[in-house]
């Protein structure tokens, strides 16, 4: 049993070390991606943004609403292709679908008519795993994050911290070389929110994929990554890059706030994303009136 | 020690007496409701009895509700000119439930195959609206000139209402699915089939399920009107001759027979229904048990 799910968690990098960990580096160079309006004008998302993730990486992008942070994320996972520029992932250009990916949003994209059981499996049988490998891998996962015995149910049956673990679970099972989050706590209260943040580390601290991790939530972003990107509003682009030299382990989220080094990185972040987010509500504001 | 355990039957006690209470409550408000339905029927039907039996409304033109069910039971024991009327009442059904099926099978297909392709959509979707727009119930007329007196022309009607209110809600439950679901299972490495398979039709299917209780109530509606056009056999036939004879009982006869069919058929899909949608969360209406 044990060693079946241990080579499945592997699954996508059987040989652990250098070439496995090359695998999950992001690199985008000079990346804008202009959309057109079904007026036919063109609206440009996010101009010339040059970032790079480190392979198992935790990087968090911060930026004013409306600034592209998620056309960014669509473009590492290939969902969307570029208008200028380029995605590298594992020294690989993206063109279509990027293996490996996860993706987790704000909204828990979960299947309202499958089970708990049924919405974590569909990520190894999408992949061809055999149903009854993939159904312990999920029970195993399930147990992982606290939800055993809930197999059955249907999400609507769950709180809002019990479907977001169900959408972790269903996220990691693959064992993503890169996971992409869409503010994936931003409808939580504040209580859970700090509860799924610690077991995120918890679990990521496992599994080391890169993660790409949007967020509105400053704390959050010095709290939980290595590295902060702060974004102008829009068209996006990178204005600061900080790195974040809590040490790791990095234990409770919610205690780790009131540490001196926690206020000095969180201060000099907040002063580089004050104007971007005045210039931001000053332009709703401007289009609003 | 005995202080304590009196409290404890104090307790209990009333807990019970809340339960009785409680259970008296709901039993009172039904037996109200029940007591309003019948009262209800009672008015109406009694009042149309009465009108009609005191003169003030002509029961050669508006029937009335005893001649009604002497017609029924003429019906069910003499039969008709055209045979018994359960020979009769299952063509109809034939009829309607083959219309049904073709009209949802069409519906469900290109309904879901235009929701998902754009280009498909924005090409057709205009010749749809004017179509639907259409008073479709003519095309009875053209269906009994070009395929005669049979059961084709009628299944053909029956489907092609049943058809637009099934294929306009497949085509918007398609369109209202979650991207960020189609986005989860795309970068998981789902192949557009699969798409289709876990996430289009399951979301689409609760808009569809929802239309198939208005298209079967069309489908009978199109048998009908189309053996009342012209038909050799069905309810229809039966409803335009009595009509011929100036006989609004047997009419009236004909409506109750159908309209215990539809609640059959109604009450069928329901239990289809809930055995499809039992991933839903309990609705509200269904909880106030209106």
């Amino acid at each position: 049993m044990t060693t079946v799910s241990e080579q499945q968690r592997r699954g996508r990098a059987p040989a652990p070390g250098a070439v496995s960990e090359d695998a999950a580096r992001i690199e985008i160079l000079g990346l804008t991606k202009r959309y057109l309006t079904p007026k036919g004008e063109t609206f440009t998302a996010i101009s010339d943004v040059t970032l790079s993730v480190e392979p198992g990486q935790f990087c968090a992008i911060v930026g004013p609403t409306g600034c592209g942070k998620s056309t960014t994320l669509a473009q590492v996972s290939g969902l969307e292709r570029p208008s200028v520029g380029s995605v590298t992932v594992g020294g690989r250009m993206v063109d279509g679908i990027t293996d490996g990916v996860s993706y987790m949003f704000q909204a828990d994209a979960l299947f309202p008519w499958k089970t708990v059981l049924a919405n974590v499996v569909i990520g190894p049988v999408l992949l061809g795993t055999p149903k009854r490998e993939a159904t312990a891998l999920a029970m195993d996962w399930l147990r992982r994050v606290g939800l055993a015995g809930f197999e059955d149910r249907y999400p609507h049956q769950l709180s809002g911290g019990m479907r977001k673990r169900v959408a972790m679970a269903a996220a990691l099972i693959n064992n993503p070389r890169i996971l992409l989050m869409d503010e994936p706590f931003g409808a939580l209260d504040v209580q859970t929110k700090a509860i799924m943040q610690n077991e995120l580390l918890q679990l990521w601290e496992g599994l080391r994929p890169s993660v790409l991790f949007i967020t509105h939530d400053l704390d959050e972003a010095v709290a939980l990554a290595d590295k902060v990107v702060i974004m102008t509003s829009s068209p996006g682009s990178v204005k600061d890059v900080f790195d974040i030299d809590l040490p790791r382990p990095r234990g409770d989220v919610q205690e780790i706030r009131h540490e001196s080094r926690f206020l000095e990185l969180q201060g000099q972040i907040w002063s580089s994303l004050k104007d971007e987010v005045t210039r931001a509500y000053k332009q709703s504001a401007g289009a609003a009136a | 020690m005995t202080a304590l355990t009196h409290d404890d039957v104090d307790v209990r006690r009333q807990e019970i007496e809340l339960k009785v209470a409680a259970r008296r409550t709901v039993t009172r408000r039904r037996a109200w409701i029940w007591g309003g339905r019948i009262l209800l029927a009672v008015i109406v039907i009694g009042g149309w009895q009465w009108f009609t039996a005191a003169g003030w409304v002509d029961k050669f033109f508006f029937g009335q509700p005893t001649e009604i069910w002497n017609a029924l039971v003429h019906l069910f024991t003499d039969g008709t000119a055209f045979g018994t009327i359960w020979e009769n009442l299952w063509i109809t059904v034939q009829e309607a439930l083959l219309g049904f099926l073709l009209g949802t099978l069409t519906g469900v297909v290109l309904g879901i195959l235009l929701g998902s392709n754009r280009y498909l959509s924005e090409v057709v979707g205009p010749y749809i609206r004017i179509v639907n727009s259409i008073p479709r119930i003519v095309l009875g007329s053209i269906f009994i000139v070009a395929f005669g007196l049979g059961m084709g022309p009628k299944v053909l009607l029956a489907a092609v209402l049943v058809f637009f209110v099934v294929f306009f809600n497949a085509f918007q439950g398609v369109r209202e699915v979650d991207q960020n679901l189609i986005a989860n299972v795309r970068v998981l490495g789902a192949s557009p089939l699969q798409v289709a398979a876990h996430v289009t039709i399951p979301s689409a299917m609760t808009w569809i399920i929802a239309s198939l209780h208005t298209a079967f109530g069309f489908a009978i509606i199109g048998a009908l009107v189309a053996e009342v056009l012209g038909a050799q056999h069905g309810i229809g036939l039966i409803i335009s001759e009595a009509q011929g004879t100036f006989d609004p009982n047997t009419v009236f006869a004909c409506m109750v027979i159908i309209a215990i069919i539809t609640l059959g058929a109604e009450y069928l899909i329901s239990l289809l229904e809930h055995s499809l949608l039992k991933w839903r969360p309990p609705s509200r209406s269904e909880a106030q048990s209106i």
